[in-house]
This record gives C-alpha cells, structure tokens and sequence, in this order.
C-alpha cells in the first residue's frame, strides 16, 4: 500500500493541475436527471439501418490510467483521486463539453435504477459507490461509467445497425482522452484490464437485434448455438447475466485480443446480417402460412396493452414484442415503432417511479404501468 | 491416486495438457470428468468461467507460481485466481508467464493487433518497434523460406518478450 501512495504523489502534479482548473461538476442534480426523463434516448429513436430489426448498436471500450490501481484494488483515496482527474479531463475535451456529471454517492436507489434501465451504466455500478461516477453526453449518445471494473468505460450507442459510425465517434473520443491520460498499455498485449477477458484491443461490441419470427418458428436456438460457436456471446435486454425476455437478445463479440478493432466490427457485421437475413425470411414465411396465426397474435398482444388496467413488466414486454413486430410487417399502421421504444424503457421500474415523483409498491407500479400504457396507446396519440 | 476435484473417489482420467511449452496435468475421477467436460462446453458466461480456467490443471513444471506477488500492488497470483480480477497494469508484467498462457486460452491469441494510444512513453513505445520490427524479419525470413534464420528470429522475439519488461 505504502509504495502506491509513494507512487501516487508522484503521478498527482498532473492531475492537481487538471482538476484546479476544472469547474464544479455537480450543477442541479435533479433537474438534470429530470431532463433525461422528458427525453428518449438515442438508441430509442426507431430510425437507422435495419431498425426494423436492430433496436441499437453501441461499443464499450475500457481504459486504465497508468501508475494507479484498478478500482477492485484501489483505496478510497484512490479512487477519489481517479475520479477528479477523469472529471476534470472530460469538460476538456469539445465532444463532451456539455455532459451531465453524476456521482453514485449522491443518488438514490431509483435514481441508480434509472440510470441502469436507460442502459447508460451497468448493474454492478450501483454498488459500492465510492469514487464512483458516470458521464453522460446530453443526448445520451456517450456515457462513461467512471471506477467501475475499471478507470473508464466508455460506451457509445446508435440507434439501429450503426456500428461503423458508432466506432468512429468513440474512437474520436478515446483519442481525445488519451492526448490528456495516459492510458496503461503494452504494445504486445494492448490495453491493460482488470480482468483478462477484455485484455488487447478492450473493445466490445454489441448489437441488440428483436427477432420474434425466429424464436415463434422455433429457429432460435440454432442461431443462438451458432452464435456461441463462433465465440460472440449472447444476453438478453438488460444485459450481463439477463435471460432474453420479449424476444430481444444482444449479441457481443468475447475475443477482444489478436483481432484489430475494425477486423471485430466486420465480424460482428457480417454475423448480424445473417441473422438479419434469417429473421426477415422467418417473418415472411409466417406472414405466408400462418396469416391469421400471426394477425391473431398481434391484435390480440394490443387489445391487451390497450384495456389492461393491472400489468406485469414481463407480460407488458411480452406484448409490446409483438405490438412491434405488427408495425415492422406493415399490419399495424397507426402505432409508432418510436411510441412502443419508448414504452419498453418507461414501463420499467425505476422509470415509473420518477415519473411519479416517489416510490411505488409493486402493485401500484402495475397499475401505474397500465394506465400509462393506455394513455400512449390512446387514438388520438396514436396518430402522430 | 484420488481424484483432484472431489479427492474421495479414485481418478481414472488423465488430463495432460501442453499450452505454450506449460505442462499441466489433472487426473479425475469418472464423474468429475464428465462434470469438466461439461462446463468446457459452456461457451457463455467467460468472465464467471475465468476463475476455473485460471485455476484448470496445476502447473506441474512451477508450484510456485501461484504465489508470486505482483511487485507494485502486491495481489499474489493465487488471489487473482480466486477473484478474476487483475490488481493493476503492473500485474501484467509481474505474471508474465502465467497470463501468457491464459490470454491464449481466452482469446485465442496473445498478440494484439488493434489500436494504440496517441500518448505512449518512450520506452513502451520503443520497444513495440522492436517487436515489430523482428516480426517484420520473421515474416520475411519465412517467405525466402530461410528456415534457420526464422527460427533464431522466433527465439530472440520470445526472449524479447520475456526479458523487455516495460
């Protein structure tokens, strides 16, 4: 411990510099968390390539500060320490000069929640929270969890099938931040991670693809033993540890050494087009053979979220799966695809709470959810 | 012999198996065998898997390896075993060998071919044109199909490796 601290003080002057010229990060906490909720978020736009298909595409890259301990073996002061220096560094650099800082410590539970279900930070950053923060462009196209497993994790998200645009600006990004860091690196194994599994290039990229037609033609598990085989790994809605719910599965590549950033991209690419491919021939050979299967299905998936007074999350997401597969085959026309997006992000827990304004019991929630259903689902709303 | 897993019943399999010149062998019983072979078909989850894959097999050649101690934050191999979790960019040099062996198991390869950062200091920087530079030699070397000179080529890029701590 002793050597780190001597090790620190070395390293500091820089920092010090940094952070006395840096302005106060934390402004209004709650108006900005307040302003999030007005807003959707990039990744629920509905717009991009394939958005019929490709919810979103985003990138993780993790990065480590050179001469300091990852945040699993840091100390307080550590950590604190890590925290001011990336801070001070970000409202430096132009492509975030307008970004929300949170610290963990000063949020509660459902604010961390929130945060969580907008997919800008990760479960395991709830915990914890010392030295802790996330950065969020306004938005909401770039976050950077601060002292998580490691110093940064920078993730960039795009909505639809966009991992090449998605990979330029978090390389502009990354690029900006190391003129000012030095980030831990050796030229023979890449940037150095707390855990090995993302050792080298410490990239992952990952594309949330809603794939109904393969799962009711029962072809999933096959694409998903493929997937697997190619060593790409495959989570649910929610991420890490998640089971796939509503027909959404996420699909990542787990080799980040011995391949450049580009190689990966191009074979997470090439990947997802197959199974583009695959869906978009599972929904046409439904749409031929079993027409009023399917129609039955969907129209029946909203007259439920239309009437519904008590609803589960599970059944809502269940729902709102098909709800949207009717608009993405043309037999719903006067429902947004962007109206159910952001049904599948306001249905959730913490969401509802905020909107309220104060915590709920489960089964408030299931009637809040219900009605606010009821209301986005209404006719005159569903025009727009 | 007992089994290395459940140390109750008597092994009847045994597990040798050669990464990069590292020897290690395993002797298991029947069930604890088909239990391993299981969870190394499991292809999800491999940050959870790390740990057991850290921990497959003892290193007959080095016993001792699992309690070097990283020199700057002091985790000692045997802990990151247990958490999976590096203690900092030091521990990269501190178990060299061992790390070697497991980012070859994970990725498939441990080389790596992607970006690097704008800002470097010098000696890294110094010695990743090295390395590039013998491998270049290398790859020519094999082309003029000059097989002598490839392999002295291949033993001074290990060395290289090995002794160019940064």
């Amino acid at each position: 411990m002793s050597e780190w601290k001597s090790q620190a003080r070395e390293f500091l002057p820089d920092y010090k510099t940094i952070i006395e010229g840096a302005k106060n990060p934390i402004g209004s906490l709650n108006m900005q968390l307040n302003d999030l909720i007005k807003q959707s978020g990039e990744w629920l736009k509905g717009t991009g390539p394939h958005a019929n298909i490709v919810m979103s595409s985003r990138i993780r890259l993790a990065r480590n500060l050179v001469r300091l301990p990852f945040p699993n073996k840091a100390n307080k002061k550590n950590l604190f320490e890590i925290m001011g220096a990336i801070e001070a560094t970000v409202q430096q650099i132009n492509y975030l000069k307008n970004v929300m800082i949170l610290h963990m410590g000063d949020l509660d539970n459902v604010d961390k929640q929130f945060l969580v279900e907008r997919h800008l930070m990760s479960h395991e950053h709830v915990a914890n929270t010392d030295g802790k923060s996330l950065i969020v462009s306004p938005e909401e196209v770039v976050s950077i969890m601060v002292n998580e497993e490691d110093h940064l994790r920078i993730q960039v998200m795009q909505s639809g099938f966009n991992l090449n645009e998605t990979w330029r600006i978090i390389n502009t990004i990354d690029d900006a931040l190391a003129e000012k860091l030095e980030f831990a690196f050796q030229p023979d194994w890449g940037y150095l991670t707390a855990c090995p599994t993302n050792t080298g290039t410490a990239m992952r990229g990952s594309v949330m693809l809603h794939l109904p037609a393969l799962v009711m033609t029962k072809q999933i598990n096959k694409v998903l033993a493929a997937i697997a085989k190619l060593s790409f790994a495959s989570r649910g809605f929610y991420g890490e540890g998640t089971q796939a719910t509503g027909n959404f599965f996420q699909i990542s590549n787990q080799v980040s050494l011995g391949h450049s950033e580009e190689d990966i991209i191009q074979n997470i690419n090439g990947l997802i087009r197959q199974i583009i491919e695959q869906e978009e021939q599972a929904r046409q050979a439904l749409l031929m053979q079993n027409r009023p299967m399917l129609e039955d299905k969907i129209w029946r998936s909203l007259g439920i979220l239309k009437n519904a007074h008590i609803i589960s999350s599970q059944e809502t997401i269940e729902l709102l799966s098909m709800v949207r597969l009717g608009v993405d085959v043309g037999l719903i026309n006067n429902v947004s695809r962007v109206t159910i997006n952001e049904l599948f992000m306001m249905m959730q827990p913490a969401h509802l709470q905020k909107m309220e304004g104060k915590k709920l019991t489960s089964a408030e929630r299931d009637s809040k959810r219900a009605s606010l259903i009821r209301e986005k689902l209404a006719p005159q709303k569903a025009s727009q | 012999m007992q089994c290395d897993v459940c140390g109750k019943k008597k092994a009847t399999v045994h597990l040798t198996e050669i990464v990069d010149e590292q020897m290690s062998e395993m002797h298991l019983c029947e069930d604890c065998a088909r239990e391993k072979s299981v969870q190394m078909e499991q292809q999800f989850g491999l940050a959870d898997l790390l740990a057991g894959l850290a921990d497959f097999g003892k290193q007959v050649k080095d016993v001792e390896s699992v309690k070097v101690k990283c020199s700057v934050c002091g985790l000692s191999y045997e802990d990151f075993r247990k958490v999976g979790r590096l203690g900092c960019s030091e521990c990269y040099s501190s178990f060299r060998d061992q790390l070697s062996t497991l980012l070859k198991k994970i990725h498939g390869s441990s080389r790596h071919l992607g970006k690097q950062p704008i800002k470097m200091s010098a000696p890294i920087r110094e010695k990743g044109d090295q390395l590039a530079d013998l491998r270049n030699q290398l790859q020519e070397a094999i082309r003029l199909e000059n097989f002598e000179k490839a392999a002295a080529l291949r033993d001074k890029i290990h060395e290289f490796e090995k002794r160019g701590k940064v």
